[in-house]
């Protein structure tokens, strides 16, 4: 998808190499761990998150922004709170 | 210089005999098995009997989480115990490439061995075939699975509107977990396959005295592929809540990340089941007291509304149509 | 949820007892994310969001699918693809056909993968389709630094890059066009920055405001553009703060002028829009697959009853093509609007249907 992009923390890094290739770190998509080029942010440093697109970090973002904009980061880890208080004993209404 | 696969393995003679003895009857040897016979003799009870089939032909062969074995032996249990039939025996047919290390083949040798223990059942008969080498990584299976009915009852025919919908656990794991492991996605994860063998747990649900009317597992296609299916054949529509899917974090920001719809995804430990409403309590307790239902949910039902439509409320509380999946997002998945 | 509530109360009383609201969701994903989410169907029906040349693959002229295809059926050639372009029928066929037919296509996720299986497979030449907006044209120009700081002989790109404010310019020189405003693409616009829209909104009075894909996002996005509407305000505007800044990433545009240099461009149905495009610079010609291998862009047309142009620029939705859900589906396309994941007419038909029937 051409515009897709999705938010991760930045768990490791390396620099540039002397053969063209920019930065690379690997991201974390809360257990999915994909390299990136950081060429385009070359601020970023470990523990920040950063948006990644097609391979590519293009921009860095602030992790409690990250929270507050983007839905899947606010819920809680465990999958029991993936299925909502209200829908975990069969109680939906109808 | 590793042992491989040559093409004299499938040539009927002595090395195909070797290849059966040491690498196939040793790990999956049973009185059925070892006579080679062309035929398993199995014993027929009086009842109806079910029959299915399946090919695995997933790239790459071994995944987290799981492999080409167990996935043909699981897909073909869990065929036979959705239609509420008690699996009895397997077939295990190879075709393997000319170059794919022997190593490989004794992985997937023991995972089906695994599986098949795990899931109480035997494989009875088989064939090995091997064909020219192309990239020297090949290896199909098809299995056959044979069992019994018994708890007839179980189909389509049997839902009305009112009745409701259970997933028994989070969804898309394995088609995620398979992606990752494709070469050339750069990618780690925590996400395994969740291919199992499911007839205990189904097996749990009917004899908890449950009326289950239908069950089907959702591989290729996902769950928005059973649920197209069943509108269409019920008649009826279906109205699903997103936030009540179960879905680990890790399986959502995947999804995320490839642009690929959870939903969609296909499943191989999975059970999508539909009972009447007064049962879904009953049907989810029973469940979660299974290793292979704990996270399972309800996620909505079917309603008369017409036309037959499958309607997904959206986490931001919007509606939309979900609509059948038309297969080319995920090739050779299983 | 209550935040979201508010949002949508306040555009129903916001266009209540108003005209028609025309606004142009310029990106794809944003089409795809209003159905996706089920927030267009919050939205009132005299707020009308039409879909604009947002998706590469839909803009892309048949010219360079049929090029494509051409050097597809090179020997000695591998092409590297995103995967939206593999089903889009050419003259001969789509790619998935004629890899049916033996020839060497990879779907790719990244250019970094197009450049790996270079590297990796030295004994076939890989052309990479570079195709996409500002997004992801950072991306390309690091492969092909890449690629000349390491020598690579075996690898090129075909370039068909566009540039979205010259689309927005040239839809906006459309007499007919009626737009009010518009929804503009968040990931472009971290590249790209909110300021590049200011030609728009001051040159042209139309408001632009900067969203992301998530339902508020997309509920803030709609909101402040309908606030601006009705109080006949053309200001750019930014939601989507978090990610895109005043002057976007200019480390990434660095890179890209550093590769690329703005080329007059082939649009699907829209003709050539001037400096619209991106063409390989002199110094990494090398690099340029066209100039390689000979490939020329042949002339753009409509497959016989396409109406992907029209769509594209935002005059028809796609229930009204005669060809939608009868001659052309996603199972069997005629044109890419159909083929995309971010095609207009592949997001109404894969979620566009309501329960009356009728498309949304």
């Amino acid at each position: 998808m051409m515009c897709l992009a999705t938010p991760g923390r930045l768990i490791s890094r390396r620099p540039a190499d002397d053969v063209g290739a920019g930065p690379t770190g690997i991201v974390d998509f809360h257990g999915s761990r994909v390299e990136v080029s950081l060429a385009c942010t070359p601020e970023a440093e470990v523990g920040d998150w950063v948006l990644v697109h097609s391979g590519f970090a293009i921009s860095r973002l602030d992790e409690a922004d990250a929270r507050e904009t983007w839905e899947l980061l606010r819920h809680d880890e465990r999958l029991a709170e993936a299925v909502p208080e209200e829908f975990r004993d069969g109680g939906m209404d109808g | 210089m590793s042992k491989r696969i040559l093409l004299a393995h499938g040539g009927g003679g002595e090395l195909t005999r070797k290849l059966i003895d040491e690498h196939i009857l040793a790990r999956l040897g049973n009185e059925f098995l070892n006579p080679l016979t062309d035929s398993a003799v199995l014993p027929v009870e009086a009842g109806r009997i079910c029959l299915t089939t399946d090919s695995f032909v997933v790239t790459p062969l071994e995944f987290p989480g799981g492999d080409i074995g167990r996935l043909a032996v699981c897909g073909t249990i869990n065929d036979l115990c959705v239609m509420g039939a008690e699996p009895l025996a397997l077939t295990l047919g190879l075709i393997i490439e000319e170059g794919l290390p022997l190593e490989v083949l004794d992985r997937v040798l023991d995972s089906v061995a695994l599986a098949a223990e795990e899931a109480g059942v035997r494989i009875v008969t088989g064939d090995t075939k091997v064909i020219e080498r192309r990239q020297g990584d090949g290896l199909f299976i098809n299995t056959a699975g044979v069992g019994v009915l018994r708890h007839a009852g179980i189909g389509a025919e049997r839902i009305v509107a009112g009745d409701r919908v259970i997933v028994t656990g989070g969804i898309a794991e394995h088609g995620l977990a398979v992606m990752s492991a494709r070469e050339g996605l750069a990618f780690e994860t925590e996400l395994k396959s969740d291919a199992a063998p499911l007839n205990g747990l189904v097996k749990a649900m009917l004899e908890s005295g449950a009326d289950i009317k239908f069950m089907r597992d959702p591989t290729r296609g996902g769950v928005a592929g059973v649920l197209a299916d069943l509108s269409e054949t019920t008649g009826l529509s279906i109205e699903i809540t997103e936030a009540a899917v179960p879905m680990t974090q890790v399986v959502w920001h995947t999804a995320e990340l490839l642009g690929l719809d959870p939903l969609t995804v296909a499943n191989e430990g999975k059970v999508v089941v539909v009972v009447s409403s007064e049962t879904v309590a009953q049907v989810l307790r029973v469940c979660r007291a299974h290793p292979y239902g704990r996270d399972a949910a309800e996620v909505g039902g079917f309603t008369g509304a017409t036309p037959a439509l499958v309607e997904l409320i959206s986490r931001a509380g919007g509606r939309r149509i979900l609509q059948r999946p038309y297969g080319e997002e995920l090739p050779r998945i299983c | 949820m209550d935040k979201r509530v508010s949002m949508v109360a306040e555009i129903a009383a916001l266009c209540g007892g108003h005209a028609e609201i025309r606004l142009m969701e310029v990106c794809g994903t944003h089409t795809v994310a209003l159905f996706r989410t089920g927030v267009k169907g919050l939205l009132p029906e005299n707020l009308k969001l039409l879909s604009g040349p947002g998706c590469p693959v839909c803009v892309t002229s048949q010219g360079f699918i049929d090029a494509a295809i051409d050097a597809a059926r090179l020997p000695e050639v591998t092409i590297c693809t995103y995967g939206d372009m593999v089903r889009v029928p050419g003259r001969s066929g789509s790619l998935a056909e004629h890899r049916a037919e033996g020839a060497r296509i990879v779907v790719v996720y990244s250019a970094r993968d197009a450049l790996k299986f270079a590297l990796e497979h030295p004994q076939t030449q890989v052309i990479f389709l570079a195709v996409g907006f500002e997004t992801t044209t950072p991306g390309t120009a690091l492969v092909v630094r890449e690629a000349a700081a390491r020598k690579v002989e075996n690898f090129t790109v075909l370039a068909s890059h566009k540039l979205v404010i010259p689309a927005l310019e040239a839809l906006l020189g459309d007499p007919e066009s009626a737009l009010h405003g518009f929804l503009c693409p968040g990931h472009v616009s971290v590249i790209i920055g909110a300021g590049a829209y200011v030609p728009i909104a001051r040159d042209h009075g139309r408001p632009c405001v900067i969203a992301g894909f998530e339902p508020e996002q997309l509920l803030g996005g709609a909101l402040h553009l309908v606030r601006q509407v009705t109080r006949g305000e053309a200001r750019v505007e930014n939601v989507y703060g978090v990610v895109v800044k005043e002057e976007g990433n200019p480390v990434a545009r660095g890179f890209v002028d550093e590769v690329f240099e703005p080329a007059d461009a082939v649009w699907r149905a829209m003709g050539t829009i001037p400096g619209s495009g991106l063409r390989l610079r002199d110094a990494y010609r090398n690099f340029d697959a066209s100039a390689r291998f000979g490939i020329v862009e042949g002339e753009d047309y409509d497959p016989p009853g396409c109406r992907c142009g029209d769509v594209i620029q935002g005059k028809l939705q796609p229930p009204s093509c005669a060809l939608f859900g009868k001659g052309c589906t996603p199972a069997q396309p005629v044109g890419p609007c159909m083929v995309s994941s971010e095609g207009t007419c592949a997001a109404w038909y894969k979620y566009g249907r309501q329960r009356t029937g009728e498309a949304v």
